[in-house]
């Protein structure tokens, strides 16, 4: 990659070592590298552009601050991608608003998409922007853990292990709440079910 | 209305919906600058807590001297023992010698 001086090339490990004999400016060319990355993980978690930004921010001053904690036994971008959903959580947990949001309140194209499915699930497309703006609503609802791995896991589909080592949870914890996400997720359809169609 | 398809479909839908991952003009440059903020920042709490540090200092040993002073005026040093053995074998002793006095 390109150093912040645009003529050496310096790799991640090359940079986080001169960033720890206290060169900050290499940070800047890492910062460059992965904000994309944390951009596109923040969102996921955060809908206001505000928020996501402040997620962000927070990732790499923590990433800054305990940089002296990176072993290097595996790549900067794993020990950052950690970082970063250990961040998401914690925001989830600090916002939990939303959460007893009722289904009573869909707009008129989420409205009818449901309607649409009820005559015919095959019929309401999973592409329409009313089924992301349902599916966005049924996130909201769930707490923090479960709407974490329901992410990691049904939506970026990342395989359980993984899903282990960015959480800092043990295999058998992410299948016991991923099991009981899925429960959860059921549990809030059923409410949905309940208000709109009893 | 068949919750198990609906679920599926939904989550089909949110995986359709990739985040973007574009990133607001210069916000590496923001976060540099927070970065030598919050430099600045810790810096200056050291530098807070070392004066208050000496601060405190001064009138501390003022009391201390003060405090000497008096207990010695007050007499409260007298017949402290001279060695350190003497002062064991007086505290070790005061309880037997109390009833005697």
């Amino acid at each position: 990659m390109r150093a912040n001086c645009g003529l050496v090339e310096r790799n991640d490990e090359e940079l986080v070592a001169a960033v720890c004999r206290g060169d900050t400016a290499s940070f800047e060319a890492l910062v460059r590298k992965y904000q994309p990355r944390i951009f596109a993980t923040a969102r996921r978690y955060a809908r206001r552009e505000s928020e996501v930004e402040d997620i962000v921010q927070e990732v790499f001053i923590k990433a800054y601050q305990k940089l002296d904690t990176f072993r290097g036994d595996a790549p900067f971008e794993h020990w950052l991608m950690r970082l970063a959903v250990r961040t998401c959580y914690d925001f989830l947990r600090v916002h939990q608003r939303n959460r007893e949001h009722a289904f009573s309140e869909l707009s008129e194209p989420e409205q009818d998409w449901l309607e649409r499915f009820v005559q015919d699930p095959d019929r309401a497309p999973e592409d329409a922007e009313a089924a992301r703006a349902l599916v966005k609503r049924l996130l909201d609802m769930l707490s923090p853990k479960a709407r974490l791995v329901i992410t990691l896991l049904e939506i970026e589909e990342r395989p359980v292990k993984e899903i282990a080592a960015l959480t800092g949870w043990s295999v058998s914890l992410v299948k016991v709440r991923a099991f009981r996400a899925r429960a959860e997720m059921r549990k809030c359809l059923k409410k949905l079910q309940r208000e709109q169609y009893l | 209305m068949n919750l198990a398809k609906l679920q599926e479909k939904l989550l089909a839908a949110a995986r359709l919906d990739r985040p973007s991952d574009a990133v607001p003009y210069a916000f590496e440059q923001r976060i540099m600058a927070r970065l030598s903020r919050v430099a600045q920042e810790s810096a200056d709490l050291w530098t807070v807590w070392s004066r208050l540090l000496w601060r405190a200092a001064a009138p501390c040993l003022g009391l201390t001297v003060v405090l000497v002073g008096l207990a010695a005026l007050s007499g409260a040093l007298q017949g402290t023992p001279l060695t350190l053995g003497e002062g064991l074998e007086t505290t070790v002793y005061a309880v037997l010698t109390e009833p005697a006095d």
